[in-house]
């Protein structure tokens, strides 16, 4: 009977957002305001569904109905509580339904947070959002229901991929899934813009925050992903460029230009079409991602719905958006010439460089993730393309991308010279390149990559000290404290995100320069030496965990005689679903890790156990939350509301600029 | 409209192309070199009589299936009722390669889920696995009366792969005898 309920709740939804995607669309055309007005409870209706139908699914999985085919296979009666709920959408059909809801709940916000805005560009932003929503339902609905019933029901369920029963896991894809989504915010924005030919700098104000948070979320997302990977996979990499992985850090590259983008677009009026252009792109990425996870069509560790039927569904949405959106774009973009000029060398060329380096970037990656379609689609052999390639490209593309983000902030909008902020930020480059070279010589080891990513990591930290001391030293006089309060957010937000792409880049170059291993043979009692640290294997005990079995090492980790850790690392066996599972234990300080994980039992009685140094690795997600952070200032500027009450009136005088 | 700004559009229409073309495409198959060569011999136990020995020779003459599996292999499980039909309407026999298993839990897997095997033969170190390449279970190897391998099934056999792709590749080889 819930599961009834849920799929009516979810039929209901369809056809309101169907009513969202067409009636604010022809009100906004014809300029009738009773028309426009529905955008706005039609919206609020869909989430009411929408988070209904997806309570319902989730009760499914609660009381272990398993008559619900859904819950049959994704949990167990003895699943923890936790696992339950997360397990909803550990699977296709519930990942799209939290897909839908996640969509919704952004097309609510919008609706509520930008209440000024003219009456029917928001129509057609909503109108926008509507059909999005309405093809992601109806791709539930038919192709993918997640209340399809398994009649009769099974006594028991076969429980959620272990791999998929961790904490990680539990925030990971609605990260993600709000980071994706997200973006398509800024699309909407972008496509009413081209509907309505309003493509002020109004209307990239509009747009910045909305980026700007998705961005947040999918940095978020991206980050704990790569946590999971890292400690869950059991040996201990942290990215694989694997197919799904790219999916996701595409629309972070093109997003992460369109922030930028926006940025120009917003105080000089120029870059519009380029910035149309990424808005659309993002998105477009965004489901191009969703499309390669659903389809099959790229083997990878991630795909877990092979169905052709399904494949073609995403695909004909995919054409029909991103197809309708590139029409609307070669159709108006054009009229958009105009802007701002300025000079060769200037802040607006610098920030221009940096995203035609990243939209680069971002097609290598395309390639890269898709070459193996190509070659496969015109016979020319089946090959996989691997880190290699992905190191090869990404590495020299995004070397000058990091040096131009530490300049940029230096040069002056519309005009500048080489000579005047070159002159400042030469010793900073000396500065940076010997404090590179010292510390790869001071932890022996001294090769072009340490070297490198040191000095690109300290031309970072030291041209943002230096960034944040000519910003204070700019106004004279002022007490400290009150010249710091007067710096706005944003500019923060930018200071910390460049920050955080330092301290991500001695993560990476430390754990690729240093790293260590070493797989052992241990029996109880035994000890080995390895990194200075000694470690006793003390010997293995069963564990029964709710859902599996799990043989529990335990290790002491001696430095000299002072007792540092006892690890526990642990092989699972998961009783419904018969996999096993490794469980690494770690030790965590801020220089590095120490990472051990249990391999098998030999038949000598003795365990294979594989020991990890990580230097540095924490300092990866560490930057990632710094520029997360960043990203939340830069959102939570307060220019932006008082901007948004005051365009109210000047938005509505604003006119086409053609 | 000016031709640039079309650009975009006509990039993403190829790339569209490709993608519908993918989707007719299976990543999973990908070619063995052993395809058309001798399949590569041995002599092991059998599971349950481990004092016989079995090996590709006693199957010359005939053409037969070989099943990489594995007691603890969950796709096994997937894959094994659909064994059992092909077994019991006697189409072609079936030899086990029992992969890197104990041989009390592959004896047990067979008790409890049937036996689709004219013969099934341990390999518990794997050895045999790396003559044929193998690098996950299951794994399904077609081959002729002259023991050359004529096709390599990678992952699960469906009902759809054993009525579109073995059965007719079947009837081929025997007719071609």
């Amino acid at each position: 009977m819930i599961g009834e309920l849920g799929h009516f709740a979810l039929i209901l939804a369809l056809v309101l957002s169907l009513v969202q995607a067409i009636v604010p669309m022809i009100g906004a055309h014809r300029n009738r305001i009773s028309l426009m007005a529905v955008a706005r409870p039609a919206a609020q209706g869909q989430l009411l569904f929408l988070v209904f139908a997806y309570a319902c699914l989730t009760w499914a999985f609660i009381t272990s109905d398993f008559s619900v085919r859904l819950a049959a296979s994704h949990s167990h009666t003895a699943t923890p509580l936790m696992y339950k709920i997360t397990g909803v959408w550990g699977n296709h059909e519930g990942s799209l339904l939290l897909w839908a809801m996640t969509l919704s709940i952004w097309t609510v916000a919008v609706a509520i947070f930008s209440r000024n805005l003219p009456e029917a560009f928001m129509a057609r932003v909503l109108g926008v959002l509507g059909w999005i929503s309405a093809g992601f339902i109806s791709f539930t609905l038919f192709t993918s229901n997640p209340f399809a019933r398994l009649l009769p029901a099974v006594a028991e369920g076969r429980d959620l991929n272990p791999l998929l029963q961790d904490p990680g896991m539990i925030i990971h894809p609605p990260l993600l899934y709000m980071g994706y989504v997200g973006f398509s915010v800024a699309f909407a924005f972008a496509i009413a813009a081209l509907l309505s030919g309003r493509m002020d700098a109004a209307w990239a104000r509009w747009s910045r925050p909305w980026t700007t948070v998705a961005w947040v979320f999918l940095t978020a997302g991206i980050a704990v992903g790569s946590g999971w990977a890292y400690y869950e996979l059991g040996w201990g990499g942290w990215w694989f460029w694997d197919p799904v992985e790219n999916a996701s850090f595409m629309p972070w590259l093109l997003g992460t230009a369109l922030i930028h983008s926006l940025a120009v677009t917003e105080k000089r009026g120029a870059f519009r079409s380029w910035t149309i252009m990424l808005a659309i792109g993002a998105f477009s990425l965004s489901l191009l991602g969703t499309f390669l996870v659903r389809s099959g069509v790229i083997t990878s560790v991630h795909a877990f719905a092979v169905d052709p039927a399904r494949g073609l569904y995403i695909l004909a949405l995919l054409v029909l958006v991103i197809g309708i959106s590139l029409v609307l774009f070669a159709w108006r973009a054009p009229k958009l010439a105009g802007g701002g000029s300025f000079d060769l060398v200037s802040r607006d060329s610098g920030l221009l460089a940096n995203n035609v380096l990243l939209a680069v970037v971002t097609g290598s990656v395309l390639l890269g993730t898709l070459y193996p379609l190509f070659l496969d689609a015109l016979n020319m052999g089946k090959i996989s393309v691997g880190p290699p390639y992905f190191e090869a490209t990404f590495v020299p593309l995004m070397i000058p991308v990091v040096i131009l983000m530490v300049v940029a902030p230096f040069i002056r909008w519309k005009s500048d010279t080489i000579g005047r902020f070159g002159r400042k930020l030469a010793p900073a480059m000396i500065a940076s390149v010997a404090l590179g070279a010292g510390v790869a010589f001071a932890v022996g080891h001294v090769t072009w990559r340490t070297v490198l990513g040191l000095s690109l990591a300290a031309w970072v930290l030291i041209g943002s000290a230096q960034l944040l001391y000519t910003r204070l030293a700019e106004r004279r006089g002022a007490v400290a404290a009150a010249k710091l309060r007067g710096i706005p957010a944003a500019w923060w937000g930018m200071w910390f995100a460049h920050l955080g792409i330092g301290i991500f880049i001695i993560g990476v170059t430390m754990i690729g320069s240093l790293e260590a291993q070493q797989d052992m043979r241990m029996r109880a009692g035994q000890t080995t030496q390895f990194a200075g640290y000694t470690f006793t294997f003390r010997g293995v005990v069963g564990v029964d965990g709710p859902n599996y079995e799990a043989a529990r090492a335990t290790l002491d980790v001696h430095r000299g005689e002072r007792l540092i850790t006892v690890l526990t690392p642990e092989k699972r066996h998961y009783v419904a679903s018969q996999m096993p599972m490794t469980q690494v234990a770690l030790h965590i300080r801020p220089l590095r890790d120490l990472y051990v994980s249990l391999g098998d039992q030999l038949e000598d009685g003795s365990w294979l156990v594989s020991l990890h140094l990580k230097p540095f690795v924490s300092w990866i997600w560490a930057g990632c939350i710094l520029m997360g952070l960043g990203g939340i200032f830069a959102a939570a500027d307060r220019r932006y509301r008082r901007l948004a009450e005051r365009t109210l009136p000047a938005g509505s005088t604003s006119t086409q600029t053609s | 409209m000016k031709a640039k700004f079309l650009v975009p559009l006509v990039l993403f229409l190829a790339l569209a192309g490709f993608l519908g073309y993918g989707l007719t495409l299976n990543p999973g198959v990908v070619p063995s070199p052993l395809v058309g060569k001798p399949a590569p011999d041995f002599r092991l136990a059998k599971l349950d009589t481990p004092e016989e020995q079995f090996g590709v020779a006693d199957m010359r003459g005939q053409v037969w299936l070989l099943n990489v599996w594995a007691s603890w292999c969950v796709s096994c499980r997937q894959e094994h009722p659909i064994l059992v039909e092909l077994n019991r309407g006697g189409v072609i026999p079936v030899i086990g390669l029992n992969y890197k298993d104990e041989r009390k839990d592959a004896l047990g897997y067979l008790r409890d889920h049937g036996n689709p095997y004219a013969v099934t033969v341990a390999d518990p170190d794997g050895r045999v696995g790396i003559d044929y390449g193998v690098y996950g279970t299951p794994e399904t190897f077609l081959i002729d009366r002259e023991g050359m391998i004529r096709y390599k099934h990678i992952g699960p056999i469906t009902r759809d792969t054993v009525k579109n792709v073995l059965l007719p590749k079947i009837a081929e080889l025997s007719r071609a005898g």
